[in-house]
């Protein structure tokens, strides 16, 4: 029995909880893997609030969440609804909806780019053609919007699914009730439809809420520019940047130890959430 | 038309135009990859010049086959070393009772929550330690210590087989390991397919790993860096990007429209992406 969850085991302890601690060690040194590691307190910590591109990325990050996450589920939910109706040609939407879950996000990635490109993109040359003058889709004004729908439209599918499974063992009667008793399409999704996928939701919200904050793929080749640097940085960037390019490893380690804290925040938050409205009004 | 009617018909138009949103972008990737570079802001869909001169050129700018193979066969041992070492934990989790077994299933759940950010900076120290930085076996090695999304899937599945049969094998004299292979396994294929799907799509979609290890030896690395590289050498060569992202998406989508039930099954038991 034991040889059967040794890699588990061995997993847990070293891989997930072993590298936490040691990741919360690290952060109390200066490490740049050349020379031997110094303490160094919580100096890391205390000085990430004047490193401007772990702050720039704290700030990108959050927004991106917050505009990411509601308009996943939004867009998803609504989707699956349509689906739900089992219109003609319902196979053909589904690989439509779910081309872009399967494909490699750097690949796609660099699709978008053609399409944001700023010197005849694709999206440019439209609206030039169109009289309009041409936008940086990609420069630090809108880099973020641009990422969020380029994110939302990779993550559509996914979500379809799990609500269209949610929607499904939905039964019947219940609309026919509704409807009988006079409920506009407003009122049977806001009395029927919603309530009984509250917990799909609740469990899209949370995991949707921790992709967000771990986005790296497509930012990386979105917003890349030269020197390495990125027009719209998040918190996976920049620890990547600290750590992994710069090699300062306290550094990088004190940003992930607080990318994790705000992960397991939220997600608390979650369940603190969930139990609140879970209660019988 | 009943009101349920235009009901369907609205949903179908809005489907339409979002599904139009959704692959349009994919029929311009394979439309601009056809195009000589001379014409790659001509914004026909259907070219003017119809070439497949992009695609050989790839190949002797980089070592995309190279690259393909990497990725290829990175995501095929990682395959492996998760179908085996989640569907051995969960078969313990589904089929043996002992103490601190839910303990230690949600123990393995929540690490769901932690970022793959915090393993990967001890990760690194290790790996370069063991002098095998530059090398291919950071990426497919971690999959060989199971993990809490495979395992959860692969014991929901092995519950739904009845416990009489283990337990009839047992009073038989078949010990755990002959269980686990001759029976549960063969009897969990489904389940397994739709694993080894997602399994591979994570390795092989897999940018920020690959990035940390294998940066810049493009006979050696996968194919999402070569992508990154490519495009710091050859952006704004439109034509050849485009073939480069498509010969990197066909693959799996090939793969996706003949095993499309997998596919679908595979995402939506995670819940991910």
């Amino acid at each position: 029995m034991l040889a059967f969850l040794l890699p588990t085991l061995l997993g847990l302890i070293l891989g997930t909880f072993g590298s936490i601690f040691a990741t919360i060690g690290i952060s109390l040194t200066d490490w740049d893997l050349l020379t031997p590691a110094i303490p160094a307190g919580i100096s890391n910590y205390t000085d990430l609030p004047a490193d401007r591109l772990f702050m720039k990325s704290l700030v990108n990050t959050l927004a991106f969440s917050a505009l990411y996450v509601p308009l996943t589920i939004v867009v998803s939910l609504a989707v699956a609804m349509g689906m739900n109706r089992k219109l003609w040609g319902i196979g053909a939407f589904r690989v439509a909806y779910f081309l872009p879950t399967v494909s490699s996000p750097t690949a796609v990635g660099l699709l978008w780019t053609w399409i944001y490109a700023e010197d005849h993109g694709t999206l440019n040359a439209i609206i030039t053609a169109m009289g309009g003058n041409p936008v940086s889709w990609l420069g630090p004004k809108m880099a973020l919007y641009s990422v969020v729908a380029v994110n939302v439209w990779g993550a559509i599918g996914g979500g379809m699914i799990i609500f269209l499974a949610g929607l499904q063992a939905i039964p019947r009667d219940y609309y026919e009730v509704a409807k009988l008793d006079g409920a506009t399409a407003w009122q049977r999704l806001r009395y029927v439809t919603l309530p009984a996928l509250a917990p799909s939701i609740f469990f899209q919200a949370v995991l949707t809420t921790i992709n967000a904050f771990q986005a790296f793929d497509y930012i990386y080749i979105l917003t890349r520019i030269g020197n390495g640097n990125s027009t719209m940085p998040t918190l996976v960037f920049s620890i990547y940047r600290t750590g992994f390019r710069f090699f300062r490893m306290g550094d990088a380690a004190a940003q992930a130890v607080v990318l994790t804290a705000i992960i397991f925040v939220m997600t608390a938050v979650y369940f603190h959430l969930q139990k609140r409205w879970g209660e019988p009004a | 038309m009943t009101r349920d009617k235009w009901g369907d018909v609205l949903a179908f138009v809005a489907l339409t135009l979002g599904a139009v949103a959704m692959i349009g972008p994919f029929f311009w990737m394979i439309s601009t990859s056809l195009k000589p570079m001379a014409e790659q802001f001509d914004m026909r869909l259907i070219p003017a010049t119809l070439t497949t001169e992009n695609y050989p050129k790839l190949f002797t700018i980089m070592p995309f086959h190279l690259m393909i193979w990497n990725s290829f066969k990175i995501a095929g041992i990682s395959v492996i070393g998760q179908l085996l070492t989640c569907s051995m934990a969960a078969f313990i989790f589904a089929v043996v009772r002992f103490p601190g077994r839910n303990f230690l299933f949600v123990l393995l759940l929540l690490t769901l929550m932690v970022p793959g950010q915090i393993t990967a900076i001890p990760q690194f120290i290790i790996f370069k330690w063991l002098g095998l930085y530059g090398s291919q076996a950071p990426l497919y090695a971690p999959a060989f210590l199971g993990g809490a999304f495979g395992t959860f899937l692969m014991r929901q599945y092995f519950q739904t087989i009845p416990i009489e049969l283990a337990e009839a094998a047992r009073i038989d004299g078949a010990s755990l390991s002959r269980i686990f292979f001759t029976i549960y396994l063969p009897l969990s294929k489904p389940a397994l397919a739709a694993f080894a799907i997602f399994a591979f799509l994570f390795s092989w979609n897999d940018l920020f790993t690959a990035l940390i290890y294998l940066p810049s030896d493009p006979e050696k690395t996968t194919l999402t860096v070569g992508l990154a590289l490519f495009q710091s050498q050859y952006g704004g060569q439109w034509t050849l990007m485009m073939a480069a992202s498509l010969i990197s998406v066909a693959p799996i989508i090939i793969a996706f429209f003949l095993a499309q039930r997998h596919f679908v099954e595979g995402i939506s038991m995670s819940g991910f992406k």
